[in-house]
C-alpha cells in the first residue's frame, strides 16, 4: 500500500494549471440553445396571467416555457419534500422564483426576450423572515402539506404546522431537575446569518433529449439522486436519464441534490434542441444558500464543572422550498448538545418556510449553526465557575466508545487529544502577547461532532487491462477536494501498482456504478471503501492466476510494485498475469466493490457512518475603537483515522478555515422585509481574500486508524468550518467581548463594546 | 453596430468584426474557443476571467472586445509553454495549490503581471496585489506559498 499515506501529486493539477480542465460551461453542443430565466419581481403573489406572445416572436427565440407546458407531468420535485414546481405554478413564493424560461440562439437574444414576457401578479402578504413566518396569522408560504420526497432519510415526516415544515427533537433525563439543581445556568438567544456558498463556478446545466433519452451535463454533486428526481418528474425509467458530470468549480453543498436540472430539461424538451442554463451569481444566490437561524439555549452545570443539562430550541429559515432543510435541521439538532456527557437534554429544531430564496446544504451544515452557541455557553460556565476552559472540556467530553445519541454509532475519536492539540497550537497557557493600546487579545477553542457519511451506499468498479493499466469507475464527483486522486491512491494501494497508472474519470451514470452522493464527507470513507473492495477483487484474480502460473500456494504470494512475487522472488507483472489468464493480449480483469448498510436499514438514526470531528482553536485581536477583529492564529485538527493523502487533508482544513473565518466575521445575506436580497453581487457580498489569511494557520492531522473507511480512514473537510467560527467567538469573548450574533462585523462588535463599556 | 478589431491574441494576429457591446470574455470563450478564462462574478471582483492586455491584468468580464483593437492579449492558453508557466506549474503542484481549478488560470495571469514588475515580492505585497483574485477552495496559503517562491527575492 505504498500509494496510501503519500502526498502524491493531484491527478488533475497539471490539466487545471493549463486551463484545460473542462467544466460544464465550457461545453458547446451542436445546435445548443442558450436559456434565460424570468424571475419573479415579488416575493409572494398569485399569478393571474402569463403572456409570452411577444417573447415567442422575438428574434432568435426558439421556445418559451411556462407552467402550462408541464400539464402532462406531475411537475413537483424535491428530495426531502416534493414541494417545488419546475417553474412557478399558480403562485410565486420568493422574489426571484423562476416563472418562465426562454431558449434562444444566443444568450443575448434569450436575455432580451425575457424582458418581453408579461406577467400579472396579485400580491399576497409576505413572510420574509423567521419572525414574520412564525407569527400568529402569518401568511402561509405553502397552503398544503407537500408529499415526502424520495431521499429525505428522516423516517415518518410529521404534519406541517403553519410555516414549520419539519421538526426534530429528542429528550433524555430529568431536564427540569437538572436546571433546578445547578450551581450555574447560562442562557441566551443567538442569531446565525444566511450565507452564500459561492462555488466560483455557478450552477450550470445542459439538457439534450434524443431518441426518447435525456442526457444532462450538470455541475452537480449527486448525479444519481439527480437522475432519480428527473426520471420521476418526466416519467422515464432510470436508464433513459443519463447524467454526465464534468469537473466542478467548487460545490461546498451548493450543488447537492437537484437544482437547475428540472427547469433545463423542461425547456430542452419543449425546444427540441440542447439548451444550456448558466446561472449568474445573483441567480445562484437565490438557487441555494445556508439557513439563517435563531436559537435559544440553556446550559446547566454543577459547582465542580460537571455538566448537568442543556435545552435548546432552534428555528432554521429554509426559504420558500424545503430543499435539504429538514436534514439540515436534524443535523443542527444533533449538534446542539456537543460531544459531552449529559444527564439531561431537551433539544428541538424547526425547519421554517419563508418567502425567501431556498436554503439547503453548505459544508458542515447544522454543526456550523450550533457549535458556536453550545461552545460559547460552555466557556461562560467555565468563566463563572473559575474553571479552565480546556479543563472543563476534559472533564465532560465523551471518550471513545461512549454513546453520542441513543441507538447511534458510539464515539470513534479521541476528542480530548484533539482539542489539546488545537489549544497548544494557538498558544494556550502562554502569556498573552502584548497588544497595542485600545486593542485586546483572546484565545478560544471549540469541539464538536458532525454526523457524517449520509446513507452508506456506494458501488465501484476497477478494471485492469492487458497492459496492466487500471481504470476506476466510481460515482464520486471531483469538486476540487481531490477525490479522483484519492480514489486512484486507494486502488493503487491495494494493487501495488504505481498511482500514475490508475485513471479515474468523471461520473457518467450510463457507465459509472451507483454512488449515493458526494457530500457529508463520505467519499473517501464510503465510496473509497467500495473502491478498495473492487481493487481487492482484481487482486484476488491476479493472485489466482499467479498461483497457477508460478505453481505456488496463494498465501505465499505477495503483491509487489506492478506485479505479484512468490516466496523465491520470482515475479509476474500485472500485464503478464492478465494476458496469461486470457491466453492472448486481450481481456480485462473487472472487480466490483459494494458498500451497503450492515445489519440495519441504513437510516440516519442508526448511523452515522462515522462522527466527523470539528475541533479548532483561534487567537484574535479586537480593536476596541473600531470593532475590527484580526484573526492572528487558527489551529484545526483533522482527525481522519488514516490520511490517504496528507497534503490534500491539510488543504481541506485550510479551505474550511477561511470559509469559517468568512462565516464568522463578515459573510451575511441581507433580505429586506419585502423579500428582496439586497446584496446579490460579490461587490456587496464579500468572501475572504488573500489579505484575510491569518498570520498563522496550522492543521494537525491525527491518524488513530479508527475510521470505517479504507485503511482505517474517515472523512474530513467539513469539521473545521463548524469549529473555526466557534473558536473565534470564544477567543473574542476571552478578549472581553462575548457575542450572540454572527457575523462579527465591526459595527456589531463596536456596539457591543460600547454596551460593555470596555476599551 | 459592429466594430473591426485588429488584435494579437497569444501571439497570433486576429481580425474580427464584433458587436460594440461584446465583452472580451465572451469573445475569447465563444468566438475563439479559448475557455481557460472563466465567468463568475461579472463585476471585476473574483478574477477568474483575468487575462493580460498589453501585459496588464484585466477582468475580461468587464472589458469590451472592441477595446483590444491594436493591443496584445494573453490568456492561459498563451501562457502555457513559457518558462514562467513551467515554473508556476512546478510550484503549484509542489504546494498542492490547485483544488477545483476554476480560479487557477486567473491566478497565474495576475502572477505573470507581477513577475513582469520585478522580483523581490514579499508575502504581504503578494497578498495585497493578488486581492483581485478570489479562491473559495484552498484557503489561499498554498497559493501564497507558491507565489512567494515564484516572485520572491530568492527566486
Amino acid at each position: 500500500m505504498t500509494a496510501v499515506g503519500q502526498s502524491v501529486e493531484r491527478a488533475d493539477g497539471r490539466l487545471k494549471l493549463a486551463g484545460q480542465a473542462e467544466f460544464t460551461g465550457d461545453i458547446r453542443m451542436p445546435g445548443m440553445l442558450y436559456g434565460a430565466i424570468l424571475h419573479s419581481p415579488v416575493a409572494h403573489a398569485r399569478i393571474r396571467s402569463v403572456d409570452v406572445t411577444a417573447a415567442e416572436k422575438a428574434g432568435g427565440v426558439v421556445a418559451v416555457l411556462t407552467a402550462e407546458d408541464l400539464s402532462d407531468l406531475d411537475p413537483y420535485y424535491g428530495h426531502a419534500l416534493r414541494d417545488r414546481p419546475v417553474v412557478a405554478l399558480g403562485k410565486v413564493r420568493f422574489l426571484g422564483e423562476p416563472v418562465a424560461v426562454v431558449a434562444a440562439e444566443s444568450q443575448a437574444a434569450a436575455d432580451a426576450a425575457v424582458a418581453l414576457i408579461d406577467v400579472e401578479y396579485a400580491e399576497l402578504p409576505i413572510a420574509a423572515s423567521l419572525e414574520t413566518a412564525l407569527a400568529q396569522q402569518a401568511p402561509l408560504v405553502h397552503e398544503k402539506r407537500a408529499r415526502p420526497g424520495r431521499a429525505h432519510g428522516l423516517g415518518d415526516l410529521p404534519d406541517a404546522d403553519g410555516n414549520i415544515c419539519y421538526s426534530y427533537s429528542f429528550r433524555r433525563g430529568d431536564v427540569d431537575g437538572a436546571f433546578a439543581g445547578a450551581a450555574v445556568v447560562v442562557e441566551g438567544e443567538y442569531t446565525f446569518p444566511a450565507v452564500y456558498q459561492y462555488s466560483m463556478e455557478t450552477h450550470t446545466t445542459i439538457a439534450h433529449w434524443h431518441g426518447g433519452e435525456l442526457t444532462l451535463w450538470s455541475s452537480c454533486q449527486h448525479p444519481f439522486l439527480v437522475r432519480q428526481e428527473i426520471a420521476v418528474l418526466f416519467g422515464l425509467p432510470l436508464d433513459l436519464v443519463r447524467v454526465i458530470v464534468p469537473f466542478l468549480g467548487g460545490g461546498f453543498g451548493s450543488k447537492s441534490y437537484t437544482k437547475m436540472e428540472p427547469l433545463t430539461a423542461a425547456i430542452a424538451r419543449k425546444a427540441g434542441r440542447p439548451v444550456r442554463i448558466l446561472n449568474a451569481v445573483h441567480e445562484s444566490m437565490i438557487t441555494t444558500r445556508r439557513h439563517n437561524m435563531t436559537c435559544r439555549m440553556r446550559t446547566a452545570a454543577a459547582a465542580d464543572g460537571t455538566l448537568l443539562g442543556r435545552s435548546a430550541e432552534a428555528w432554521l429559515d429554509t426559504g420558500a422550498y424545503a430543499d435539504n432543510g429538514p436534514r439540515v435541521t436534524a443535523t443542527a439538532g444533533d449538534a446542539a448538545p456537543g460531544p459531552y456527557r449529559w444527564p439531561a437534554l431537551d433539544i428541538t429544531a424547526h425547519c421554517v418556510y419563508t418567502n425567501t430564496g431556498p436554503a439547503g446544504s453548505y459544508r458542515a451544515f447544522g454543526a456550523t449553526h450550533l457549535q458556536w452557541i453550545g461552545e460559547s455557553q460552555l466557556d461562560e460556565v467555565a468563566r463563572r465557575l473559575r474553571v479552565d476552559r480546556l479543563e472543563i472540556r476534559r472533564r465532560n467530553l465523551l471518550r471513545p466508545g461512549e454513546e453520542v445519541r441513543p441507538g447511534g454509532k458510539p464515539l470513534d475519536a479521541d476528542l480530548i487529544g484533539d482539542v489539546e492539540k488545537a489549544a497548544i497550537n494557538v498558544g494556550w497557557g502562554e502569556p498573552p502577547a502584548r497588544s497595542a493600546d485600545k486593542k485586546r487579545r483572546g484565545r478560544g477553542v471549540s469541539v464538536g461532532l458532525l454526523a457524517a457519511g449520509a446513507h452508506p451506499v456506494s458501488m465501484a468498479t476497477v478494471r485492469m487491462g492487458p497492459d496492466g493499466s487500471v481504470t476506476v469507475l466510481v460515482g464520486t464527483t471531483e469538486l476540487g477536494q481531490g477525490a479522483r486522486t484519492v480514489m486512484a491512491q486507494i486502488a493503487a494501494g491495494v494493487l501495488g501498482t504505481p498511482v500514475t497508472s490508475v485513471v479515474v474519470r468523471g461520473t457518467d451514470t450510463r457507465y459509472t456504478p451507483y454512488d449515493r452522493s458526494t457530500g457529508a464527507s463520505r467519499s473517501t470513507t464510503v465510496a473509497g471503501l467500495a473502491v478498495q473492495r473492487a481493487a481487492q477483487n482484481v487482486l484476488d484474480a491476479l493472485l489466482e492466476t499467479a498461483a497457477a502460473r508460478l505453481e505456488a500456494p496463494p498465501q505465499l504470494l505477495t503483491p509487489v510494485a506492478g506485479g505479484i512475487a512468490d516466496a523465491g522472488g520470482r515475479t509476474m507483472t500485472h500485464a503478464e498475469l492478465v494476458r496469461a489468464r486470457f491466453g492472448f493480449d486481450g481481456g480485462e480483469l473487472i472487480g466490483h466493490g459494494r458498500v451497503q448498510p450492515e445489519g440495519g436499514s441504513g437510516s440516519y438514526a442508526e448511523g452515522p457512518v462515522f462522527w466527523e470531528v470539528c475541533v479548532a482553536g483561534a487567537e484574535v485581536e479586537v480593536d476596541t475603537e473600531t470593532g475590527v477583529i484580526t484573526v492572528l492564529r487558527t489551529a484545526t485538527v483533522a482527525d481522519v483515522g488514516q490520511a490517504i493523502n496528507p497534503q490534500l487533508v491539510a488543504r481541506q482544513d485550510e479551505g474550511a478555515t477561511l470559509q469559517g473565518l468568512g462565516n464568522a466575521l463578515f459573510e451575511e445575506m441581507h433580505v429586506a422585509p419585502d423579500g428582496m436580497l439586497l446584496n446579490d453581487t460579490l461587490l456587496s457580498y464579500r468572501i475572504p481574500a488573500f489579505r484575510d489569511l491569518p498570520a498563522a494557520m496550522t492543521c494537525s492531522i491525527v491518524e488513530n486508524g479508527d475510521g470505517p473507511g479504507p485503511f482505517g480512514a474517515k472523512g474530513c473537510g467539513e469539521g473545521a468550518l463548524a469549529a473555526v467560527p466557534a473558536a473565534i467567538v470564544n477567543a473574542l469573548a476571552d478578549a472581553g467581548v462575548p457575542m450572540n450574533v454572527l457575523p462579527l462585523t465591526p459595527e456589531r462588535v463596536w456596539r457591543r463594546i460600547q454596551e460593555l463599556k470596555i476599551g | 453596430m459592429t466594430e473591426t478589431v485588429r488584435t494579437t491574441i497569444n501571439g497570433e494576429k486576429v481580425v474580427a468584426e464584433v458587436p460594440a457591446e461584446l465583452l472580451l470574455l465572451d469573445f475569447l470563450r465563444d468566438r475563439l474557443g479559448l475557455t481557460g478564462a472563466k465567468q463568475s462574478c461579472e463585476v471585476q471582483v473574483c478574477g477568474v476571467c483575468t487575462v493580460l492586455v498589453d501585459g496588464d491584468p484585466v477582468s475580461s468580464c468587464c472589458f469590451l472586445a472592441a477595446d483590444v483593437d491594436g493591443r496584445e492579449v494573453e490568456t492561459i492558453e498563451g501562457l502555457v509553454g513559457s518558462d514562467f508557466h513551467r515554473r508556476a506549474v512546478e510550484a503549484f503542484m509542489r504546494h498542492a495549490a490547485v483544488q477545483c481549478g476554476f480560479c487557477t488560470a486567473g491566478m497565474l495571469l495576475t502572477a505573470k503581471a507581477l513577475a513582469s514588475r520585478g522580483t523581490g515580492w514579499d508575502r504581504a505585497g503578494i497578498a495585497e496585489a493578488m486581492s483581485g483574485n478570489l479562491c473559495r477552495c484552498t484557503g489561499y496559503r498554498s497559493i501564497l506559498d507558491s507565489l512567494a517562491e515564484l516572485l520572491g527575492a530568492t527566486s
